[in-house]
Formats: structure tokens, sequence, C-alpha cells
């Protein structure tokens, strides 16, 4: 180096992600655990996918290929793909997502660094825009052996209604909506009283909860070492937990808890891993509560009023589109400029 | 009593390696063979030398004259015999050259005549040309001709005299050192200060990996019997040691970008220059030495008192250079220059000599691009968002990068530190601030010679019209004569045909007076280039425009103005 300074801190990127990766361990493990061994086919057809992918666009780029597939952020991409696309979705419509993430919305707009939205959530959104029964399909925990899960995934056929369920997410927006008919058995019942089924566990979905206290585990892992900042996940959960409590304390008989909400789906998932991705996010400290908290809004409106299984998807999307702006207008006084 | 601190933004904490510097008290240098004096060694005008090669100086004795009142004075370092005045490489990494006198010692090192000072009976703008005279500037490393700082502001009384121990950056110890071993002189220097400035409170902020020093000035300070001024001790992470920064620790206040820190009521000198002060009160001595740390890739890193013009690799002998070294940084491995040779001088703003090697520092990993990750952001003690001043200045989008407060900007390094993508922002950031000020003084020029342009255009004009109207009233007056004695030979002959020839004439006569007046004028103009030059240039001059008279004349018939 020619200029100072002479010393830097040990970091890189590849650390930063190597960290990442392993804070979603407890995730992975819960959710194999609960609901079998597909998630880790998954997690592997993903992950080969995502480099296949990503050699092929540096190649033609030009890039040195030996450091960027080594700085694993293309394996973060994967991994959160699996995490989010039904378990037992077959093995192309996986693959096709991670190449969607990792060509088109990485790669074609400049590659690391580069992308103005989360690849696996743009990925998702392609694709369950574009199948979605098959993006809908996801088993209860326990339910599919190995086997099954492994002929769902390479198999040709798939007898699906037969086998798999809504989410609990689904799974309670209908009981809900069916409570909320005078003419239905279930009248009158309340959300607590809905969740009585199978596919409910204490606060949330059965296993669904442990997968997200494995996340929140790894989140809680990642904020020690200081690879995210306390202000999405609190923004985002708090955001959350406020709509959600407040449509709940007003309505009991039509909305689920906020702790319902916080522990279904992929709230865990997305508010320490998501939305904290740094690429697509906001960057200043009130610029990421605001982001965080838009996404946490977002989240629950197309949760409850809209027609997909979850919502942490287009509302990453829907924010990723504001941060520009956010991060223009929310830039901190500089040293001597403040007011206080 | 515990004193309320406050903290800056971000900062870091890199390995100070300030121990094995610290083992062995300051020691002297033995004389090297020849000095490298740099005339222009502060912040401001370049002095003018005072002595001409061949002459005998003194030690302290003065060789460089303040040029105006932002300049401070230069002095040899020691007795002996001027060698040259010649422009030599000066310790920048440009490598460029400045004009510095050579002095080869005479091995007596005697002090020429030295003038004390008694602060308290001077009037301060006196205090003030005695500083200036003696060489004072600012020893943290900015060079400020520090007379210029001893002004109370505008109330004639400071709130806060902060005194800069702090010495964050790695590997440097000259500062801790100087506290160790001459506080009670040190403080004396402040005292001094103190009085100049009329300041109600003093604090001397020192990281408190400094105990040793801390306790030396805290003793120093019960000693001298002195209220209002206190040791302090303030965390240890770096940038502490940063002006700005330390009067954030110490009072609270941020002083922004571009306004003194006296409108705030507060001062900063470091305490190297409190030091020298005293020597230059007290003892008559200008600044004509310094403490430097020699640290890094060498046995026995420790601190010396240097003479200033020695040549730097003179000074880590003594230390012993390991091998592997490949170059010399002068300051610390966070803001440090790199040299641009091992025998460029030790300057007044030298603390450290940094003794690098590819082990020690070895060069960064591949760069990566900026992921926004924020670290950088969360590292700046100047509050900026390094990695948008980063994005618009790759982009040479200078305009925004302003827009991200690029001038507040300390240059202090931390972003560069903690980047995980191994960006070295900190020069993107020097590349933007030189690339503006390059446009700044490019648009001046323009700015000036369109001014200029507009102005002779302006002028031509005026004389063009002040030409016509003189011809116009010219011509008048002689139509009228003209008029009156074509009248008269009318009257006279009795014909108006003569009359007509008559005024032709007079205009010819116009024509040739206006011509022969161009020639005059033209020659007073070429005159005036050559004014300035002494009379033998005179002489050639007028030889050389004789002879191209003579060889442009004959062929030709015409007039020497048509020609031109």
């Amino acid at each position: 180096m020619i200029n100072s300074p002479f010393v830097r801190k040990p970091a890189s990127v590849q650390s930063v992600m190597l960290q990442v990766l392993l804070a979603l361990l407890p995730g992975i493990a819960a959710y194999a655990w609960f609901f079998g061994p597909g998630i880790l086919v998954q997690i592997a057809l993903a992950t080969a996918a995502a480099l296949a992918g990503e050699a092929a666009m540096l190649a033609i780029r030009g890039k040195p290929k030996a450091l960027f597939l080594s700085d694993l952020s293309a394996i973060v991409t994967a991994w959160l793909i699996a995490l989010t696309f039904p378990p037992i979705a077959p093995w192309w419509l996986t693959v096709t997502g991670t190449l969607l993430a990792v060509v088109i919305v990485k790669q074609l707009y400049g590659g690391l660094g580069q992308n103005p939205f989360n690849p696996a959530m743009a990925a998702f959104c392609l694709m369950i825009v574009a199948y979605p029964a098959l993006m809908s399909q996801w088993p209860a925990a326990g339910q599919l052996d190995a086997r099954t899960q492994l002929d769902l995934i390479f198999g040709g056929a798939r007898q699906i209604d037969a086998i798999t369920g809504a989410t609990p997410l689904d799974a309670l927006r209908t009981a809900l909506r069916s409570a909320a008919d005078p003419a239905s058995t279930q009248h009158g019942l309340r959300a607590a009283q809905l969740m009585d089924g199978p596919a409910f566990g204490l606060v949330g979905g059965r296993g669904g909860e442990w997968v997200a206290l494995g996340y929140l585990i790894g989140g809680l892992w990642l904020l020690q070492r200081r690879i995210i900042t306390w202000h999405i996940p609190a923004a985002f959960c708090a955001a959350l937990f406020a709509v959600a409590g407040l449509l709940w304390a007003l309505k009991p008989e039509g909305f689920a808890s906020p702790l319902f909400h916080l522990a279904s789906g992929g709230a865990m998932l997305g508010a320490f891993f998501i939305l904290t991705d740094p690429v697509s996010g906001a960057t200043t400290a009130r610029g990421k509560l605001l982001f965080a908290a838009g996404a946490g809004i977002l989240t629950y409106v197309i949760r409850v009023f809209g027609a997909y299984p979850d919502g942490i998807a287009f509302a990453t999307l829907l924010m990723n589109i504001c941060v520009p702006l956010i991060d223009m207008k929310t830039q901190a006084p500089v040293f001597g400029h403040k007011k206080d | 009593m515990l004193r309320k601190l406050f903290s800056f933004h971000g900062g870091v904490k890199p390995a100070t390696h300030k121990d094995q510097s610290t083992l062995d008290p300051i020691a002297p240098v033995p004389l090297p063979e020849r000095l490298v004096i740099p005339l222009h060694q502060s912040v401001g005008g370049q002095p003018r030398p005072l002595v001409q090669p061949g002459e005998r100086v003194f030690k302290g004795q003065r060789i460089g004259a303040a040029d105006g009142s932002l300049s401070s004075a230069v002095h040899a370092s020691t007795s002996g015999l001027v060698r040259d005045i010649v422009p030599a490489v000066m310790p920048h990494t440009s490598g460029l050259t400045t004009l510095s006198v050579v002095i080869e010692p005479d091995g007596e090192d005697r002090w020429g005549e030295l003038d004390k000072v008694r602060f308290r009976s001077t009037p301060p703008d006196e205090l003030r040309d005695f500083l200036r005279d003696a060489g004072i500037v600012g020893l943290g490393g900015a060079v400020f001709p520090s007379h210029l700082k001893l002004k109370p502001g505008k109330e004639g009384a400071l709130q806060t005299l902060v005194i800069n121990g702090a010495e964050c950056e790695p590997f440097i110890t000259c500062d801790d050192m100087l506290m160790r071993e001459r506080a009670g002189d040190m403080l004396k220097g402040i005292i001094a200060m103190r009085h100049m400035l009329q300041a109600r409170e003093v604090l001397i902020g020192i990281e408190d990996n400094k105990p040793q020093a801390i306790a030396a000035v805290q003793a120093a300070i019960a000693a001298s019997g002195e209220t209002g001024i206190e040791a302090v001790a303030i965390p240890t992470r770096y940038p502490a040691g940063g002006a700005k920064q330390l009067i954030r620790v110490l009072t609270g206040i941020e002083v922004p970008h571009g306004r003194r820190s006296t409108d705030f009521g507060v001062q900063c000198f470091n305490v190297g220059t409190a030091y020298s002060i005293f020597e230059a009160l007290e003892l008559g001595r200008p600044l004509i030495s310094r403490i430097v740390t020699v640290a890094g890739n060498v046995d026995a890193p420790r601190n010396y008192e240097v003479l200033i013009g020695t040549p730097m690799d003179h000074v880590v002998r003594l230390s012993g250079a390991r091998a592997g070294t490949d170059r010399y940084i002068m300051g610390g491995p966070m803001m440090g220059a790199r040299m641009p040779a091992f025998d460029v001088p030790v300057v007044k703003a030298t603390n450290c000599i940094l003794v690098g090697s590819p082990a020690l520092f070895p060069p960064p990993p591949p760069e990566m691009p900026c992921i926004r990750c924020g670290e950088c952001a969360k590292a700046c003690p100047a509050d900026l968002a390094p990695f948008e001043m980063y994005w618009h200045s790759r982009a040479k989008n200078f305009g925004k990068a302003q827009e991200y407060h690029l001038f507040d900007c300390i240059e202090c390094g931390c972003c560069s530190f903690v980047c995980p993508s191994h960006i070295p922002l900190v020069d993107y950031f020097r590349f933007s601030k030189s690339e503006i000020w390059a446009r700044e003084r490019e648009k001046e020029a323009a700015d000036a010679a369109r001014d200029r342009f507009e102005f002779k255009n302006f002028r031509q004009e005026r004389e063009k019209q002040e030409k016509a109207e003189k011809l116009a009233a010219k011509a008048a007056a002689t139509r009228e004569k003209v008029g009156a004695d074509g009248a008269a030979t009318a009257t006279a002959s009795g014909g108006a045909a003569p009359a007509k020839p008559s005024a032709d004439d007079a205009k010819r006569a116009l024509i040739e007076a206006a011509m022969e007046k161009a020639r005059q004028q033209k020659a007073q103009v070429q005159a005036r280039n050559t004014d300035a030059a002494d009379p033998a240039v005179q002489a050639e001059i007028a030889a050389i425009e004789a002879r191209r008279l003579a060889s442009a004349t004959p062929p030709t018939d015409s007039p020497p103005s048509s020609g031109a």
C-alpha cells in the first residue's frame, strides 16, 4: 500500500458472510429436526445452483472467479432461498429461483454490492407469481418422511393436496375468515380457539415456532458479533407487533395475536437475516428504523389482507425501492453540525 | 473529583505497540555529517534565506526569516558551515523538492547569542513576534505557526486551554516520553501560553494507556502550585488525539469544520509545542530539535532528541533497522506518510520515524466492491458516511461527495482500517479533495483570465473612442484653420481650387502624426518589459534590438512599425 493507513482490522466480506451462514445453522437444525431432511437437499441444490450461476456470470463479465466465489455471498443468497421456498418444492423450482436471484437480480445489476433488490426475496416473488401452487405447499411438522420428501423434490408426480396443507399463517387466515361468516360452523370462535388444530404449536405454527427460535438465537449472535445492528430487527419486530397488537386488541375474534405473527412464517428470518442485507437495505440509523418498520407493517398487511402465504418477500422488495430516498433523507448531522 | 468526560462518535482501537519504545529514556543523537534544513517547515509562507553559502553559522542562528504573519522562522540546528542553499527532497510522499539550507557541522555545537524573554512583563504582540522568530510551530503534526494561535479571541480571554497529550497513533511515544521526563518544564510553557491566552482553565488530555505520563504531569502541577490546571486521563481510542476529538472529549464542544475553536472559547496545543515554548522563552533557544520516536521494524525502538535537518537514516541506524525494511513512514501507521527516500531530513513535523517492512505492514488483500455494511460510518469520528462519499468519489461526482461533507473528513484512516472490502477509502477522499481544489484553482484562473480579457476589450474600446474624439477635435480644429487659411487664400487668389489639396495635406499630416505617436507608444511598451533587468542585461537587449533593426530595415523600405 502506498498511503496510510498502513494497518487494517482483520475483517473481510468473506468472514462477514461466513458468520451469517453460521448464524443460520440453529434455525436450519430445528427445520431439519421438525420437518425432515428435505430442507438439507434444498440447501445443497440452491448452493450448487448459486455457485454455478455466479461462476458463469463472473466468467462472462471477466471478473476474478476465485475472489468472488469465495466471498460466500452467493451461498448466503442460496441458503435464504432454500429456507424461504417450500422444502418439498421440485428441484427445478429451487434451481430456477436461485439462478434468477444470482444471475439476474445480482450479477446483471453489477454483482456483489450493486443489487438494489434483495436477490433471494426477488426470486421468491418471481416464483410465487409464476408458480403460485407449487410455492404454497408446505408440509406440516413430521408429516412427511425422508423418502416422500425426496420423491416430491426429484420425482415427477405430485398428489399435492392429498399430502400437504397450508402454512399455519394460511390456515389461521382461512379459519378466521370462516369464523367471521355467520353461516360457518366455526362462527364466533376466536383465534386462540382456532389455533387448536394439529398445525399449531405454543405460539405459532407447530415446529415452525422452534425454527423461528433458532433464527432468533442466530440473529442475536450476529448482533453480539456486530455483524448487524439492533435497528432493523428491533424496528421490524416492534412494527409487526404493534400493528398486530392493535388489531388484535380491537377485535380479538378477527385477528391473530401479535406473538403468533412474530413466531410464524418468515418473521424471524426476515428480521435478522433478510432485511439486514446491507446492500439492498437502508444504511443510516434512522433510515434502518424507517425501512424495517415499513417492512413490518407491510408484512402484516400482506399476511392478513393479501392472498400470499407470507408477506416478508413483497414487503422487503417494496422497502428496497424506498431505500435511496430513505437514505438520502435520513443522513445524520456530521461532527460540529448537531443541534444539541 | 472526577471530571465529566464526553465521547466522540466512532473511532477504532488498533494495537498500540507503544511499550517497546518507552523502555529507555530519550537519547541524544550524534551529529550527522550534514544537516539539510528545509526553509519551509510550517503552514504558511516560505521563509526567506538569511545566510549565504560559505557563511559560518552558530547553533540557533536564524537562517530563514518568517515570510509575513502566517509563517515561522527556521534556525541552524548546530554550528557549522553553510555548504549550499539548494532544492532538496522533502519528507513528503510526493518526493518533491524544497529550498533547503545544507549545513556541515563543525562539531563544536556552539550556541549563538540567546535572547530570553520574561513573558509576564512583555506585551503580547512582542511575545508573538518573539515566538514567530523562534520558529515555534505546532509539533503535533500540523506545524501551524503557534504565535497565530496564541491570541485569546474576541472576548480577550479564553475559557479553556486544551493541551494535547493524547498521542493516539500507534507506535508513537514522543509525547509520552516528553511528559514523563520533562513535565515540569513543559508545564512552564503551558503557564506561559495560559498567560498569553488569559485562559480560565487548562486541561491536559492524556490517553489512559500512559499512566506514568499522567502521574508525572500531575506531580508537576502539584509542585508548581498552579490552580486551574488539570491532567485528565481520557479513554484510549483512536483518534482521541485529533484536536477536535480531544476538545469534544474534554469540553463537550464540537468545533465544526472551517470554524476556529477560539470562537467557542477553546484553543488546543500539543505538549511538545508547550515544551518548545518553554525553551524559547526561558532558555532563549529556538526550535532546533524535537523528540522523535523510532519504531517498527527496528531492534531497539526508542525516542531520540533529534536536530532538525538530521537525515532519517542517521537516526534509524541507532535503533538498528532490521532486514526487510522497505520504507520509512513519517508519523504513525494510521495517518503517517511514506517517505520518498531513507535520507530525507527530520523536520519539525516529524514525531515518529516508523520503519516499515512487508511483514509488519503487509499489502492489503484485493479490493472488493462496497457492500454498504456501514462499518466505516460506525468508525468515523466526524460522523460522516464514508461509503456514500466513496460511491460519489469513485464516480467522480465531486459535487455529491461534497454534499456528504467530504471536507469534514480529517483523513484519520478509521474507515479504511475497518473496511471489510479493503477499500482504501481515505485515498479516494484525498483524490476527490485534490481534484476539487484543482478545479477551483482552474476556475479561479479562468475567471481571472476572463476578467483580464474583458478589461482589455473595455480598455481598447475606450482608447479607440478617446482617439476618435481627439481626432475629431483635431480635425475640426484643422478644418477650422484650413477653412480660415483657405478663406484667406481664396480671398487672396480669388478661387476655391487650392483649398482642396491643402485639406489633403492636413489629413496626411494628421495620419503621420498619429503613426509617429503609435511608434513612440510601442517603443515605450517594449521598453517596459526590460525595466526590471539590470544594466548589463539591458545593454544586451539594446544590442539585440539594434541588430534586429539593422537586419530588418535594409531589405524593406517600409517603416519599422509595419513589420511589427
